[in-house]
C-alpha cells in the first residue's frame, strides 16, 4: 500500500501550569495516498491537536509520524517549516488571506518561501485558473466574496503540489450553497490531481461526503467509527 | 526569500499603514535633521572663526603682560599683581635684529577708551597709541590721508587716524574729512587719515577705532602707572614659518629683561596658531555637545521604531502564523521585520538629511541677511555618520521585535485573534 500518512502511538501532552493535559493518548492510523478523510469529534476531543500534528505545525510529545516518507516527529522548527511548505496545503475556516496582497500575490506566497524565483507567477496563475478564478487575479481579498476568497485559499494550498491538503472547517464561514461549491471544488481536485484530502469538521453533512471518517473522543480513536468506505465513484 | 523580495514586501507593508509609518519615521527624521544641522552650525562656526583669525595675518605674534593661565598663583609670594609690565624698552629690545633675527617689525601699543566729539556729535571708542610700524604689522590700509610717521611721534603731535565707522558716526560720512579737527577728551586733534573698512574681526571691529601717535597717547591721554608701560606688543615675524622661532627669541629677551626664571613668565607670547587651536578646541567641544544632544533625539526616534514594531508584531500575529504555516522559516520572518524597521529608519535618515540640510541652509541665509559672515557646512562625514547611525538604530531596535515575531509558535499564532 502507498501510505501518505503513518501515525503510530501519537501522544500530545500540554502543560498548563502544574496540570498536564493529555490532548492525544496514543493514536495510530494510516492514510492512503489519494484518500479523502474527515476527522470528527466534539470540542476537547483532540481534533485540533490532531490537525496541528498532521499538518506539521506541532510535534507530538511521543510517537511516530511519517508524512510522505519523511519522519516528522523529531524535526526541528526549520525542517518542519520546510515540510509544511513542500508537503502540506492548508485551507482555514477564516480563509487567512493577506489583505495587502492580490489574489495572485497570496497564491504566490508558498512559492516564495520555497525559494522559487522563476515561473512563480505562471504556477500561481495556473492554480487560480484551476479553482475558477482566472479573471480575479489582481483583486485583493476585500474585493472578493467569501466563496471566492476560499477559492484563493484553495489555490494557495495546492500551488506547491502538496502530498496532503489539510482543510479546517473549510465551509464554516460560508453559506450552504457556497459551502457546497467549495466542497465540490476540493473533491474534484482530489479526483483530478489525486491529492490526499483531510477535512477537520464537526458537520456530519461534510463528513458524509468523504470516503472515510476518523472519530476522536477524549484524545483517543473511536475504533468502530473508522470505517473504510472505499473510493466513492 | 531573497533580499529584494523582503525589501519589496516591507515597502508594501509600510505603504499599507501610511500614517503610522510616517509618524514613526518622523522621530528619526527629527533626530537626523538635528544631527546634520547641529554639526553644520558647529563646523560653520569653526570655519568662520578660523577664517577671521587667519585674516589677521599668519605671521603675527602678540605679547601680553601677565603669565599664562596655568602659572597664575604658582609659587608663593608671586601673583599677577607683581608682574612687571611690558615697557617700550622691551619693545625696543625685541626689535634688535641680532637678538631676534626672526622678528621683522615691532609695534608697541597702549589702548584705552575715550570720548570723541565733533560739532555736537559724541561717541566713545577705543583709542590706540601706535607707532608707524603698527599699520604694517596689523595690515591696516588707509582709504585716504597719511599714516602716522616718526615726525608725529617725536613732536607728540595731536593727530588722529579714524576708523570708517567712527568717522561716519562723527561726520556722517567717511570721506573728505582730512584736516578737520575733532576733540578727544576735550583736547583738539587733527584728522590726518581714515582707514579702509575691514568688517568685524576676532577682536571687535577695527572700523570703530581711532589711532594716535604712541608718544601723544602716553603723555596726554592714556595714563599708566609706569611711564614707559605698553599694553600689547604686536610683532611681525619674518615669515609664517619663523613664528615659533620668533616666539622663542621674544620670550628669551623679555625673560632676561624681567629676570624671571623659566616656567614662571610674567608675560605671554601668543601666536596666531595658539588662537586657532584655542578656538578649534572651543568649537570642537561645542560641536560635540550639540551633536550629542541631537544624537539623543535620534535614540528616542529609535525607541519609537521599536515601539511601533512591537505593536506591529502583535497586530500581525495571525499573519506571522499563516506565513509559518505556509513554510516561512524563522529567518524569513526575522528578515521581514528587520527589513521593515531598517527601511523605516533609512527613509527617516534620508528625509532627515534633506531636512537638516534645509535647516543649515536657512541658518546660513539668516546669518547672511543680518550681515554675519557665517556659513553652516554640511559635511559628508555628518551625512554618512547620521544615516549609518540611523540604519544601525533601525537594525538594533528592530532585532527584539523581529526575533519575537520569528519565535512565535505557529499553532499559537494562528489561533490568535
Amino acid at each position: 500500500m502507498d501510505w501518505v500518512i503513518e501515525a503510530r502511538d501519537l501522544v500530545k501532552t500540554y502543560k498548563m501550569g502544574e496540570i498536564e493535559v493529555n490532548a492525544l493518548r496514543g493514536v495510530s492510523f494510516k492514510i492512503e495516498r489519494g484518500e479523502v478523510v474527515s476527522i470528527m469529534g466534539p470540542s476537547g476531543s483532540g481534533k485540533s491537536t490532531m490537525m496541528n500534528t498532521l499538518g506539521c505545525l506541532d510535534r507530538p510529545t511521543s510517537g511516530e509520524y511519517i508524512l510522505d516518507g519523511e519522519s516528522v516527529a523529531e524535526m526541528n522548527d526549520d525542517q518542519l517549516a520546510s515540510v509544511r511548505n513542500r508537503k502540506v496545503g492548508f485551507v482555514f475556516q477564516s480563509f487567512n488571506l493577506l489583505s495587502r496582497l492580490t489574489a495572485l500575490g497570496n497564491v504566490e506566497l508558498p512559492l516564495r518561501y520555497a525559494g522559487l524565483t522563476e515561473g512563480r507567477k505562471d504556477r500561481a496563475r495556473a492554480a487560480l485558473e484551476a479553482v475558477g478564478l482566472g479573471d480575479r487575479m489582481t483583486h485583493r481579498p476585500y474585493e472578493l466574496s467569501g466563496g471566492q476568497q476560499q477559492r484563493v485559499a484553495v489555490a494557495r494550498a495546492l500551488v506547491n503540489n502538496p502530498a496532503i491538503i489539510m482543510a479546517d472547517e473549510p465551509t464554516g464561514n460560508l453559506d450552504s450553497k457556497v459551502g457546497k461549491e467549495i466542497m465540490n471544488l476540493l473533491l474534484n481536485l482530489n479526483k483530478d490531481l489525486g491529492t490526499t484530502l483531510i477535512i477537520v469538521t464537526h458537520d456530519p453533512k461534510i463528513a458524509e461526503q468523504t470516503g472515510r471518517v476518523i472519530r476522536l473522543r477524549d484524545g483517543e480513536l473511536d475504533p468502530e467509527s473508522d470505517q473504510h468506505k472505499g473510493e466513492r465513484s | 526569500m531573497s533580499f529584494m523580495q523582503a525589501f519589496l514586501e516591507a515597502l508594501e507593508s509600510l505603504n499599507g499603514n501610511k500614517l503610522r509609518s510616517g509618524l514613526t519615521v518622523l522621530g528619526i527624521v527629527i533626530g537626523v535633521a538635528a544631527v546634520i544641522a547641529m554639526l553644520a552650525v558647529g563646523n560653520g562656526a569653526q570655519a568662520s572663526i578660523t577664517g577671521s583669525i587667519s585674516s589677521i595675518g599668519t605671521n603675527l605674534l602678540f605679547v601680553f603682560s601677565g603669565g599664562p593661565e596655568e602659572n597664575q598663583g604658582g609659587p608663593p609670594g608671586r601673583s599677577g599683581n607683581n608682574d612687571r609690565p611690558l615697557t617700550i624698552g622691551d619693545a625696543e629690545a625685541i626689535s634688535d635684529s641680532f637678538a631676534a633675527p626672526s622678528v621683522e617689525l615691532v609695534a608697541p601699543v597702549i589702548q584705552g577708551n575715550s570720548g570723541l566729539s565733533f560739532s555736537g556729535e559724541n561717541t566713545t571708542t577705543s583709542i590706540s597709541g601706535v607707532t608707524p610700524s603698527y599699520f604694517t604689522v596689523r595690515n591696516i590700509e588707509l582709504a585716504e590721508g597719511e599714516p602716522i610717521n616718526e615726525e608725529h611721534l617725536l613732536g607728540r603731535m595731536s593727530v588722529v587716524i579714524l576708523g570708517p565707522e567712527t568717522a561716519t558716526t562723527l561726520f556722517g560720512h567717511a570721506d573728505g574729512i582730512i584736516g578737520e579737527t575733532i576733540r578727544i577728551e576735550g583736547q583738539p586733534f587733527r584728522v590726518i587719515g581714515v582707514t579702509v573698512p575691514k568688517g568685524g574681526g576676532a577682536f571687535g571691529s577695527e572700523d570703530n577705532a581711532a589711532y594716535i601717535p604712541f608718544t601723544t597717547a602716553q603723555a596726554r591721554l592714556i595714563k599708566r602707572a609706569n611711564r614707559d608701560q605698553v599694553d600689547v606688543i604686536f610683532v611681525q615675524a619674518t615669515t609664517a614659518e619663523a613664528v615659533p622661532q620668533a616666539a622663542e627669541e621674544i620670550s628669551n629677551i623679555i625673560r632676561t629683561r624681567h629676570r624671571t626664571p623659566i616656567g614662571v613668565d610674567d608675560f605671554t607670547v601668543f601666536t596666531q596658531q595658539d588662537f586657532l587651536s584655542t578656538f578649534a578646541t572651543i568649537t570642537g567641544v561645542l560641536t560635540i555637545f550639540l551633536g550629542g544632544i541631537a544624537g539623543i533625539s535620534l535614540l528616542v526616534g529609535g525607541i519609537g521604531i521599536m515601539n511601533i514594531m512591537l505593536v506591529s508584531v502583535t497586530e500581525r500575529t495571525k499573519e506571522i502564523g499563516l506565513r509559518k504555516a505556509l513554510g516561512a522559516r524563522k529567518k524569513d520572518i526575522l528578515l521581514q521585520f528587520l527589513t521593515e524597521s531598517s527601511l523605516l529608519s533609512f527613509i527617516g535618515g534620508v528625509i532627515g538629511v534633506m531636512f537638516g540640510w534645509l535647516i543649515a541652509f536657512i541658518v546660513g541665509q539668516v546669518a547672511a541677511a543680518t550681515g554675519n559672515n557665517f556659513n553652516p557646512i554640511v559635511g559628508m562625514d555628518a551625512i554618512l555618520l547620521s544615516t549609518s547611525f540611523s540604519a544601525v538604530i533601525g537594525l538594533f531596535f528592530g532585532i527584539y521585535p523581529a526575533s519575537r515575531a520569528a519565535n512565535l509558535e505557529p499553532v499559537e499564532a494562528l489561533r490568535y485573534e
